[in-house]
């Protein structure tokens, strides 16, 4: 990042320790690090509005312990939240941060090795006492052995300051320490620039009802952070960031989970049908859940289950009678649902499975990301037993993703596996919300007993599927269930052939998809030395890769699955069009076996289960690696 | 509604040929739901095409096959998830759930309770014979301790369920019994669960006379039934026999409520307990769900019937409320709920 001016190249170099001056830079990242109670995510989250707002590309990154409160002050209760902001287009939250804010050691010690060489260190000096450091596991104060010497470091009476700021407010002493953060988001505004009338109007936002006796001492922290910055003149230099130039529209701040929700809200307006969501709550997709539970006034109904069997059992209750029957977990659950969606496979039902995916096996990391879950939809359950796979590519994405998801779960009378990601599911940035009314309506008839009886395993000749007849439908009653069917008839039959005949017709269905499945597109030159290859949230990471690598005149192209059974009609003929091919995976190389398997193709892989998503570097040092070993071998 | 067709049983009769073992008590199930089912839908001005039966696994649970009405046979003890789902989002469709001691208590326990506490409005129906049929003689959660099997040759150590008790525990508003043979006893538990809004759950003793022949004859047998089971009829003194000379009387014994038989002859005609279906004290529905042979007649009929909201009831009126307060849902509208900014 920054590789073009980044905050400490500059303020390295400048002592005039006055604020006056303004250095503009590219983009900022920035991290904001603390004990879990310290409201870091909500500092992030409002910081992150206000760069987007304030008219720059913003991409972010939250990671949070799994514990709700871990111990204070200790490494596993520290949350951080990242941001990079930027006058060009991003595709990430950034490798390494520009500026660090670490509200305890225990933040410190956990971040700082991230933190950019020659970058900007702000701490909470009075949260270094001897207590804090060995609670964090330091012997020695790391302010004083030398270890933080590569920094420009800004050691700040933090929590002092603000609490002698709100001294006289009527805040209890526990209410005065929680300003801390937006004490310290006041330093940061200051430090970027940022007008504080919008972050005052947000936190009106947050503190309304119940707690609006805390919008003023919080706005009185906030100003009190900026005034401290602007008086100690401890900051050699601030920071400007362009605006970004996006295409013109109306915009907000989009992350995953939300962007899912409100998806398949509008593939209910788009196919006409209620959508019926039922889930069992489970980090990272609980969110999908809350969001859509608001929305009873759009006549969607939710339902928290007993457990992840019964959510899906009541998404595929909801399917039979005709609505949109949603089920929505991460990895655990889709192994709970498994039985009932191999019903929904052999029901013909359509059924969407939105799998938020997480660091496994078992419960595994919670609140990490991780993109292993794909072989689990693929082919995750007992039998020869399909299932439509579609994955959005970045937070935004996930609304397209859920839309085409019961798109394609209806058209083909079939299940359909939504894959986000932990990191997908929170992260944000900005989205150009579509007008709903221009969202391609797709129309499934449902047939009517007028024109005499409909067998219930007919076929619609282009799709393969089956009419979606519900109860209610008069002289079309009829049977269904896990037996194996017979086709057309829908009765039970134990016949070989037809047994045969059925497993095959169910795998058809789903491959025939293909053709209401748009073509992969390249990213780069149609062809070249090297493809990379991605699905899901890795979309960032690998354009920001390649677009380096295509700078430096490398013959690098990039493209991403966003359907991942079936793929694409034209995949052989984009892998095709390249001499070497990287698959860059948070797993141990899932897509890779499976093109590899499909198109006999050899790929190569770079895979990565940290539960951390993919840094830009890693990427593109791997294409450097591949491309300068051809050249080697080319050579040799 | 405004006209509602007139069924006859024949019109709920599948033409799916019935596959039970012969001498199976689900046959004379099946037969009287079918000839029902008429009333039913005479009763509760509801049509065939609305009505819906969903099952589990197990014998019993193929029962949607052999109903000429739309049938879901699901997957191991999750009928009553699926038919949750439907309910809840075609709340003008009547549900019913078959299911077997196997799948309703072992696999499927999770979602029975659960069912019922939501007091989702499903009639559930749930075949009791207390032993595992279709994977041919093992025991079931509602075998008898010592009992022998393929799986417990030496005699199972497990304490049986008693549905009756699982089914208060866990609110359900509607609780009955019947015997698979009594055809119209049954008929009447069918058709006022039918009626009931809420969740009903009906055990059905039911004879599996290949794996566990003659596990109800003690009472259920024709000559046993006057002098081994008392039918409890709403308001009226609890008595049996051939002249219903003995009666059930409640006394406090060690501090616990306790039922005991007396002839009805011997005592103050006002001591003799009088039912009451409708209770809200769950008490007493439990205590006769815990009488048993061979110190008590069996206990058949309505046990409780409350009236609660049912969870399909209120989440409609969610809906409706959600509307009214904020009109209906506009997601260009709801896009914008956060801060936007516009780029030219």
């Amino acid at each position: 990042m920054s590789s073009d001016g980044g905050v400490q190249t500059d303020a390295v170099n400048s002592s005039s320790g006055g604020g006056d001056g303004f250095t503009e830079v590219d983009n900022v990242i920035i991290r904001f690090a603390g004990d879990s109670g310290d409201g870091m995510q909500v500092t992030g989250a409002m910081f992150s509005d206000n760069s987007a707002f304030v008219g720059h590309d913003i991409s972010t990154l939250p990671d949070f312990p799994a514990e709700i409160r871990a111990p204070a002050g200790t490494l596993p209760g520290v949350s951080s939240f990242q941001l990079n902001f930027s006058s060009f287009d991003i595709h990430t939250p950034g490798d390494q941060p520009d500026v660090l804010v670490a509200l305890n050691p225990a933040a410190l010690k956990v971040n700082l090795r991230d933190l950019k060489p020659g970058g900007v260190l702000i701490l909470n000096q009075d949260a270094f006492k001897d207590m804090d450091m060995k609670k964090a596991g330091y012997t020695e104060d790391p302010r004083e052995d030398g270890s933080l010497s590569g920094y420009q470091v800004f050691d700040l009476p933090i929590t002092s300051v603000c609490l002698a700021a709100v001294e006289n407010t009527d805040l209890t002493k526990k209410q005065a320490m929680l300003t801390k953060n937006m004490f310290t988001l006041g330093i940061v505004c200051w430090l970027f620039d940022r007008p504080l009338d919008l972050i005052e109007k947000r936190i009106e936002k947050v503190f309304s009802g119940r707690k609006a006796a805390l919008a003023d001492p919080n706005k009185l922290a906030l100003n009190a952070g900026f005034n401290f910055a602007d008086t100690i003149e401890a900051f050699a230099s601030r920071y400007t960031v362009g605006k970004v130039d996006l295409p013109p529209g109306e915009y907000r701040r989009m992350t995953g989970n939300e962007a899912t929700a409100m998806g398949f809200v509008a593939a209910s307006i788009a196919i006409g049908r209620p959508l019926f969501y039922a889930s069992y709550p489970i980090t990272p997709a609980s969110d999908i859940l809350h969001e859509l539970s608001k929305l009873r006034h759009f006549g969607v109904k939710t339902a928290q289950a007993e457990d992840e069997i019964a959510a899906a059992g009541m998404a595929i209750g909801a399917a039979y009678g005709g609505a949109l029957g949603l089920t929505g977990t991460s990895g655990p659950g889709v192994a709970l649902k498994s039985e009932a969606i191999g019903l929904a496979v052999v029901a013909e039902l359509p059924m969407v499975i939105a799998n938020v995916q997480r660091g496994g096996p078992s419960t595994g990391l919670p609140t990490k990301t991780e993109q292993a879950d794909l072989l689990q939809a693929i082919t995750g359950r007992n039998g020869e037993c399909p299932a439509i796979v579609v994955a959005p590519a970045t937070p935004g994405d996930c609304f397209n993703m859920a839309v085409e998801a019961f798109r394609l779960a209806v058209t083909y009378m079939t299940p359909v596996f939504f894959l986000s990601d932990g990191y997908l599911a929170n992260g944000s940035e900005p989205w150009l919300i579509p007008d709903i009314n221009k969202i391609e309506k797709t129309d499934i008839p449902m047939p009517s007993g007028e024109n005499g009886y409909i067998p219930p395993y007919s076929r619609d000749p282009k799709t393969q599927a089956r009419p979606w007849i519900v109860p209610g439908t008069a002289g079309l009653e009829h049977q269904i269930g896990g037996l194996e069917k017979e086709n057309i008839t829908g009765k039970v039959s134990y016949d070989a052939e037809n047994h045969e005949l059925m497993t095959k017709l169910r795998v058809s269905k789903v491959d025939g998809a293909v053709q209401s499945i748009p073509d992969l597109e390249v990213h780069g030159d149609e062809e070249g030395d090297l493809l990379v290859l991605g699905w899901g949230g890795t979309l960032g990471a690998i354009r920001h890769a390649v677009d380096n690598a295509r700078a430096k005149g490398y013959s690098v192209s990039c493209t991403h699955l966003r359907y991942l059974n079936p793929f694409p009609g034209n995949t052989a003929e984009v892998l095709g069009k390249f001499k070497q091919v990287l698959v860059p995976e948070l797993n141990l190389g899932q897509l890779r076996m499976l093109l590899r398997a499909k198109y006999l193709v050899d790929i190569e892989g770079l895979n990565k289960v940290q539960g951390q998503p993919f840094k830009t570097v890693e990427i593109e040092n791997k294409i450097y690696e591949m491309l300068e070993q051809t050249v080697r071998k080319v050579a040799g | 509604m405004s006209e509602v067709a007139e069924y006859t049983r024949k019109d709920f009769a599948a033409e799916q040929e019935v596959r039970w073992c012969p001498g199976c008590g689900d046959y004379s199930i099946l037969a009287q739901v079918q000839r029902v089912m008429p009333e039913i839908c005479a009763e509760t001005n509801q049509t065939k095409e609305n009505i819906v039966f969903i099952s589990g696994i197990g014998c019993s649970s193929r029962f949607p096959y052999y109903m000429n009405t739309f049938g879901f046979h699901t997957i191991h003890g999750r009928a009553p998830t699926i038919a949750s789902g439907l309910k809840l989002s075609r709340p003008e469709l009547q549900v019913w759930v078959v299911t077997g001691d196997g799948d309703a208590l072992s696999i499927g326990g999770n979602h029975l309770i659960h069912a019922l506490r939501r007091n989702v409005d499903l009639k559930i129906l749930l075949f009791n014979n207390r032993i595992y049929g279709l994977t041919k003689g093992q025991y079931s959660p509602t075998s008898e301790v010592g009992k022998k099997t393929k799986s417990s040759p030496l005699g199972s150590l497990e304490r049986p369920l008693n549905p009756l008790h699982v089914a208060i525990a866990s609110e359900a508003t509607f609780i009955a019994r019947a015997i698979a043979t009594e055809g119209t006893q049954m008929r009447d538990v069918l058709l006022q669960a039918a009626k009931h809004k809420g969740s009903a759950i009906i055990e059905i003793f039911q004879n599996c006379n290949v794996f566990n022949d003659a596990a109800f004859d003690a009472f259920a047998a024709k000559k046993n039934q006057t002098e081994h089971t008392v039918f409890l009829r709403h308001g009226e003194p609890v008595k049996f026999g051939k002249d219903n000379e003995k009666g059930i009387c409640i006394r406090s014994e060690h501090g616990a409520l306790e039922p005991y038989v007396v002839n009805v002859a011997d005592v103050d005609q006002s001591s003799i307990l009088v039912h009451d279906e409708q209770s809200p004290n769950a008490a007493l529905a439990y205590l006769l769900a815990q009488m048993d042979m061979p110190e008590f007649p069996v206990p058949l009929g309505v046990f409780r019937n409350i009236k609660r909201p049912s969870y399909d009831e209120l989440l409609d009126q969610q809906v409706v409320t959600a509307i009214k307060d904020r009109g209906a849902g506009d997601l260009n509208e709801h896009m914008r709920s956060a801060e936007t900014w516009t780029v030219s």
